[in-house]
């Protein structure tokens, strides 16, 4: 029926393939080109040397693999409860994957924001405590003399933020299972802790894989939140390469902070991919 | 609520056991919402305290004075309203883009078997993932050369190439679950191809395609990294609050803070019977 038009998907497609290729594919090859660009024009590893020489390079690396350590962990942990808990059917599961999901469309600069009324020193957490007489001064939490509270500040406003998308992966993913399977675990008296590790688990192994990657991914290039939290208090590798895009103006090691971003991107997915196969499924 | 539609939890074993499982259940799932829910709370207080009180300390969670006087300042503030309005048009544009160019390659992948499908369907998959740190550094250079630098139209470009991943899957998705035999009854009945999709496929997408326009617009409101990098002395709002955020008054960042979250609640509303299929399709 549709085959006498056999040019017409290709002409559907050829629009986004253009803007793909153009505004997609062309700058992630430029920024190769940009990073090993030296200032006198021709190629070499100068840009990616002064990279690595510079004062704030090691802190950012470490600070941003500190991060993607601590809080992928605990965003697992959260996410899969909020999963269970909407698979649960409660009354009111609309409400609940509603509240469970609003994060999702916040940005990390607003996040970053919320979490400092809560943690700047005149902030909630401090009046709560004074409230509660846990302590009797505010205690500082966001000071760059104190790197480890300042991380854990982070950590808590990206598990706030950043939960929701792999929640909603991990809820697809649970909705997924075939109804028998649960049934089955029930008639040959499966307590729920049996069923989550037995059956559940394994049956998400799809979706927990591609919530990871994804949720790495993004965890790399972590910047806003840092911003509005630490200030330029604490280094991460995408703050850097912003400050040397817009701050020193100078693109080349800019794009080699991109670059760096984008290979340690590859290098996490092909790591999750071999690390975490996802055998065949038979599906019911 | 039957209780075979309860997939993990429950499945009685024993009546007492499972009123007992049933409300920890509902205990873990009112702690998990206050987690979310609190700290937006918090916000809206903080934002809605006069400017004067910002530094009262400890502050009162149920609040004692509630004014827009710190909403104003902030919108009051130098640039501000400008920075708003560029954001809303960037989006605008972005949302308009990205469908024009998008929804013809979605309905293409949902519509009609040809070579290459699944291939362009993981090519779009994978780019959903990529980050946004590698577009933005080497599209600014592409953008001075282009003189298009520092203008709406870039970011929207840069914005757009962003979400064309987002809306050709979820196009895709709401195609496939317009019924094509519909379509084809269209056709047998006279309607050329473009009729009938315009007369019977597109009225019964439209909600679908609804939800895809909200989810890009709020993909480029939220957006600073991109922002930061492309403009300068015509900033979106968050790249304005960003480059702001070191100089300015707390209370500035608590009104920001909340004015750009406003948005991401409504939107989630509105969008939440979408989001399974937007981020829930497991690659297969």
């Amino acid at each position: 029926m549709t085959t006498r038009l056999g040019w017409a998907p290709y002409a559907l497609l050829l629009p986004s393939a253009l803007f793909l290729a153009v505004f997609f594919a062309t700058p992630m090859v430029q920024a190769f080109g940009l990073a090993l660009q030296q200032p006198d024009g021709s190629i070499g590893f100068a840009s990616v040397q002064r990279m690595l020489g510079d004062a704030s390079f090691s802190g950012a690396l470490l600070t941003t693999l500190a991060l993607v350590v601590l809080v992928i962990p605990v965003q697992f942990v959260l996410a899969m409860s909020m999963a269970l808990v909407i698979n649960a059917r409660l009354k009111g599961q609309g409400m609940w994957l509603y509240v469970y999901a609003l994060p999702l469309g916040i940005s990390e600069l607003a996040a970053g924001i919320v979490w400092v009324s809560i943690f700047t020193q005149s902030g909630w957490l401090n009046s709560i405590l004074m409230g509660l007489g846990v302590t009797d001064r505010p205690i500082t939490w966001q000071s760059a003399e104190t790197p480890f509270l300042l991380i854990a500040c982070i950590v808590i406003a990206e598990a706030w933020r950043a939960t929701s998308i792999i929640m909603i992966i991990l809820v697809a993913g649970l909705q997924s299972i075939p109804r028998e399977f649960m049934e089955a675990a029930d008639v040959y008296g499966a307590t729920n802790w049996q069923k989550i590790r037995r059956v559940v688990l394994p049956m998400l192994r799809p979706s927990l894989q591609v919530a990871l990657i994804l949720r790495t991914i993004l965890a790399f290039q972590v910047f806003a939140t840092v911003i509005a939290l630490a200030g330029r208090g604490l280094y991460v590798l995408a703050g850097e390469a912003q400050r040397w895009a817009t701050d020193i103006d100078n693109d080349n090691v800019a794009a080699a902070y991109a670059g760096l971003i984008l290979l340690m991107s590859l290098i996490s997915t092909v790591l999750f991919l071999v690390l975490l196969p996802t055998r065949e499924e038979h599906q019911a | 609520m039957t209780a075979a539609n309860d997939v993990p939890m429950a499945r009685p074993r024993a009546g007492r056991d499972r009123v007992v499982g049933r409300t920890l259940t509902y205990v873990a799932a009112t702690v998990l919402a206050l987690f979310i829910l609190v700290p937006i709370y918090l916000i809206a207080v903080s934002a809605f305290t006069p400017r004067e009180s910002a530094f009262d300390f400890p502050r009162s969670v149920i609040p004692t004075q509630v004014s827009t006087d710190t909403i104003l300042f902030f919108l009051n503030a130098s640039g501000v309203i400008d920075a708003f309005w560029r954001s809303v048009i960037v989006a605008i544009i972005t949302l308009g883009l990205s469908l024009l160019i998008g929804a013809p390659a979605g309905y293409a992948i949902a519509r009609y078997a040809f070579r290459g499908r699944e291939g362009y369907r993981l090519v779009i998959l994978a780019t959903r993932a990529f980050p946004i740190v590698i577009l933005a550094i080497p599209l600014a250079v592409t953008y001075r050369l282009w003189g298009i630098d520092d203008t709406v139209i870039g970011v929207a470009l840069m914005h757009t190439a962003l979400a064309l991943p987002f809306t050709v899957l979820i196009t895709s998705s709401v195609f496939i679950s317009v019924p094509r035999e519909l379509e084809e009854a269209a056709q047998t009945l006279g309607c050329n191809p473009l009729q009938a999709f315009l007369r019977v496929s597109m009225p019964l997408a439209l909600p679908g395609l609804a939800a895809a326009a909200i989810f890009t617009w709020v993909l480029s409101w939220n957006d600073v990294f991109a922002a930061v990098i492309l403009t300068l002395r015509n900033p979106t709002l968050p790249a304005k609050i960003l480059t702001a955020l070191t100089q300015s008054p707390i209370y500035f960042q608590f009104a920001a803070g909340f004015v750009m979250l406003v948005p991401s609640l409504v939107v989630i509303f509105f969008i939440r019977k979408y989001l399974l299929g937007l981020w829930g399709r497991v690659v297969k």
